[in-house]
């Protein structure tokens, strides 16, 4: 049985379905009262580390989301989706709109090492900012290999095989463990986290 | 529904479920709503197990179309957003 703790970074966005309207006063966009879910990037990264446990590479799945008290709805589904713990850091909303990629990842890299994960997988981007900083930055921050845009991932034994989408096809590295990893859009199909999972979870 | 029927909970498990998956129907909830309990209700004298367990398993198989129309719909929207070059090119 493995020893790899997976950390799985998951952010609560606006619904990539929802019509974006700015607000009147031109501060911002919309948030009050508008649906929110997990940013897909991210359920796919939370789907490949679930599928990584199930298939016995990895130990144990923990979800990480930091803001305010809503995000604990995007842990539970992460842990619907199949992810063991969440770890919900808790950022007040009037400071939340300060929170970027630089202090995510600062948050990831204490959370990484303090859980002693060997793999931190996240999503590209946010489809809120589309910032695609904070894999890197993490990475920086914990000296630890990257494979960003994965839309492959293979674990073999303390080293990770990653095809990554790059500009004109498709690029495949193999990295040391422990690694981050971001995942992009070919990368898997995220389950649906059904009713019964969610309520089930707390 | 079903009074005291032994499928009653699976028929009540399978409407919650539908419920749930009907809050990201593109047309609306609401819609789905009124569609899902006409539906329900049309079928609510049917006393024959087997028949019951039929039409249970075409809620459950309702539901695995939904979910393949949220999956598609959203991979569809992230492609056209992410992907660009890739259609670009070909």
């Amino acid at each position: 049985m493995a020893e790899l703790r997976a950390l799985v970074g998951v952010k609560r966005v606006i619904d990539y379905a929802v019509k974006i309207r700015v607000k009147p006063d031109k501060t911002g966009v919309v948030t009050d009262g508008v649906k929110h879910s997990m940013n897909p990037f991210c359920e796919i990264a939370v789907e490949e580390a679930v599928r990584l446990k199930e298939k016995k590479l990895v130990k144990e799945v923990i979800a990480v989301s930091c803001g305010p008290k809503q995000c604990q709805e995007t842990l539970r589904t992460a842990l619907a989706m199949g992810a063991d713990r969440g770890i919900h850091v808790e950022v007040p909303e009037s400071e939340a709109e300060r929170l970027g990629p630089l202090q995510v990842s600062r948050v990831l890299t204490a959370l990484a090492q303090k859980e002693k994960a060997g793999l931190v997988l996240l999503g590209k981007q946010a489809i809120d900012d589309d910032c695609n900083q904070t894999g890197q930055m993490t990475a920086a921050m914990l000296d630890w290999p990257q494979g960003t845009f994965a839309s492959k991932l293979t674990l073999e034994g303390d080293k990770v095989t990653v095809e990554r989408e790059i500009d004109g096809g498709l690029e495949t590295i193999r990295l040391k463990l422990p690694a981050v990893v971001t995942a992009d859009l070919r990368l898997n199909e995220p389950r649906y986290a059904t009713l019964p999972n969610i309520m089930g979870t707390n | 529904m079903k009074m005291a029927n032994p499928l009653r909970g699976e028929v009540l498990t399978l409407y919650k479920n539908l419920l749930y998956f009907g809050r990201e129907y593109p047309k609306g909830a609401d819609y789905f709503k009124r569609r899902l309990k006409a539906a329900f209700l049309k079928n609510k004298d049917v006393k024959d197990p087997e028949k019951i367990r039929q039409l249970i398993a075409r809620g459950e198989f309702v539901i695995k179309e939904l979910e393949a129309l949220y999956f598609l719909r959203k991979y569809r929207a992230m492609k056209q957003r992410y992907h660009l070059e890739d259609d670009k090119t070909k």
